[in-house]
């Protein structure tokens, strides 16, 4: 199996309501020579049913999964819950032969069968495990000098750690070696593994009643958080790898600015966007103008 | 005799269980929970969902309580507290509460708890049993509907289509709603989603 390409495994969000990330993931593996192969076919992972039923999101995840078998090639997600979920459900299926019967015995109905074949990989560990700190370091043309980043990582990116086991669930660094690759700082602020309160947002009008902020909700309130811990630290933009965070970071920061009656004016770059911009790539080849808040701060850094 | 269970670490702010529940004399009713009303097999239920072995493991310590994103901001939403009355056999309670869907599943809880209790898969099993009960906040519902219909969460539309392919993005390939339902099929989701009433806020 080759390990140089990857299957890109782009969930829900990502090709509908983010595609900032998705094209300027495109143009980095592009400039590290990083192959990625178009799936044929896939559908949501199941992690937003597993609230309805475990069983169906173990079979959606299950079926996603052989269709990448069927290719013989390794996933590679860029959102950290279809990656917790696929990765989770990988090895659990790989382990559990019990579970694993069942499963198939469900898939096969389908003609399909799990066979434990493949990798599920995101971005950030291709791109620090595949690629590599120096080969990111030595493609980079224009350092980000001066630019002052913070790293948000995501909890789904990190936890549960003993499916996952990406990087230490506590003190995490993986995010922000790849930060400091583009030559840009990456700042310490106070309760760096704050959740950004997106998976709330659905059941919303269930918590906005209680929530010490009426309408805003606990969604919303975590999200702000965030944000004012950035602003003490002095940061000039969040760098995220993950649709969920970015969407409420970035597209719900002016709802929160109204909400709360502050401003924060924190811009929210996808890490691939930062790593392209220091990479020489054109701005206007990124879909930035995507963005809710205006970055053109930061390209005028470096 | 009547058993009671003095609830006051488990419920002392926010929601009132104790009031809904407790038939008890005048006085009592704020911090006793009639035991004998309880399912006392509900805590072996649940102990039998994978994920949720350890259930019986919590000492009500409280660390997921105090590292929960949710309950720093929610008046009501106290992981320690629906542990509690899980054990307790509160089934009813927690089954029909509206903190069972306000978790973040950010796994916070599950990391740090040092008897390895994992609330988020306990939290997970109790939605489940909910929904089996009839209960689907319509956020939820509509996801499931949109997976069915269309294989993805949120539907994608034509607009978003044309979008991708003004910024030079491949055309996404079609997923297979159909496989999706006959394994939704498979699994009794339909018997799932199908009945019950959406919850009403």
């Amino acid at each position: 199996m080759s390990e140089s390409a990857y299957l890109l495994y782009l969930g829900c969000a990502i090709p509908s309501r983010v595609l900032s990330y998705e094209v300027a993931t495109r143009k980095v593996a592009e400039g590290l020579d990083l192959r990625l192969v178009e799936m044929p076919e896939f559908s949501c992972c199941g992690l937003p049913l597993d609230a309805i039923s475990h069983d169906m999101m173990l079979v959606l995840a299950a079926q996603n999964l052989c269709l990448a078998e069927q290719q013989g090639l390794n996933i590679m997600t860029l959102c950290p819950g279809c990656n917790g979920t696929l990765c989770t459900v990988n090895e659990t299926l790989k382990k559990d032969r019990g579970l694993r019967e069942r499963v198939n015995g469900q898939l096969g109905e389908v003609g399909m069968e799990f066979r434990g074949e493949i990798s599920v990989r995101h971005l950030v560990q291709v791109l620090l495990r595949d690629i590599g700190l120096k080969a990111i370091e030595d493609r980079v043309a224009r350092p980000l000098k001066g630019l002052r980043a913070a790293a948000h990582h995501g909890c789904h990116l990190l936890r549960p750690s003993r499916h996952l086991g990406i990087d230490d669930p506590e003190h995490p660094t993986i995010l922000k070696k790849l930060i400091e690759a583009t030559g840009s700082r990456c700042l310490d602020y106070r309760n760096e593994l704050e959740c950004c309160g997106a998976p709330v947002m659905v059941t919303r009008p269930l918590d906005a009643a209680g929530g010490r902020l009426g309408k805003v909700g606990v969604s919303l309130q975590t999200t702000r958080e965030k944000l004012v811990h950035l602003r003490e630290a002095g940061a000039e933009a969040l760098v995220t790898v993950c649709p969920s965070c970015y969407r409420m970071y970035d597209i719900n920061q002016p709802i929160i600015e109204r909400a709360f009656n502050e401003s924060f004016n924190i811009p929210v770059l996808h890490y691939p966007e930062l790593l392209a911009l220091a990479m020489g790539t054109d701005p206007d080849e990124l879909a930035l103008n995507e963005h809710r808040i205006d970055t053109s701060k930061i390209l005028q850094t470096g | 005799m009547t058993v009671h269970f003095a609830l006051g670490a488990v419920m002392n702010e926010g929601v009132d269980v104790a009031k809904e529940e407790a038939e008890s004399k005048e006085g009592e009713k704020e911090r006793f929970y009639r035991l004998s009303s309880a399912d006392s097999r509900f805590k072996y239920e649940l102990s039998r969902v994978p994920g949720s072995e350890k259930l019986l493991l919590c000492l009500q310590c409280g660390t997921c309580t105090a590292d929960c994103p949710v309950a720093r901001f929610s008046d009501s939403y106290r992981p320690i507290r629906i542990l509690r009355m899980a054990q307790l056999g509160m089934r009813e309670r927690v089954l029909s509460s509206d903190e069972i869907w306000l978790c973040a599943t950010c796994f916070a809880c599950s990391e740090r708890c040092h008897q390895g209790v994992e609330f988020a898969n306990i939290l997970r099993a109790l939605r489940n049993m909910a929904v089996k009960e009839g209960i689907i906040p319509p956020g939820f519902r509509e996801i499931a509907s949109n997976v069915l219909k269309t294989g993805f969460s949120n539907e994608i539309t034509k607009f978003q289509r044309r979008k991708r392919e003004k910024l030079g993005l491949p055309p996404l390939p079609n997923s297979n709603p159909e496989r999706i339902a006959k394994l939704a099929e498979i699994v009794g989701f339909f018997s799932l989603i199908g009945r019950g009433d959406n919850r009403s806020v």
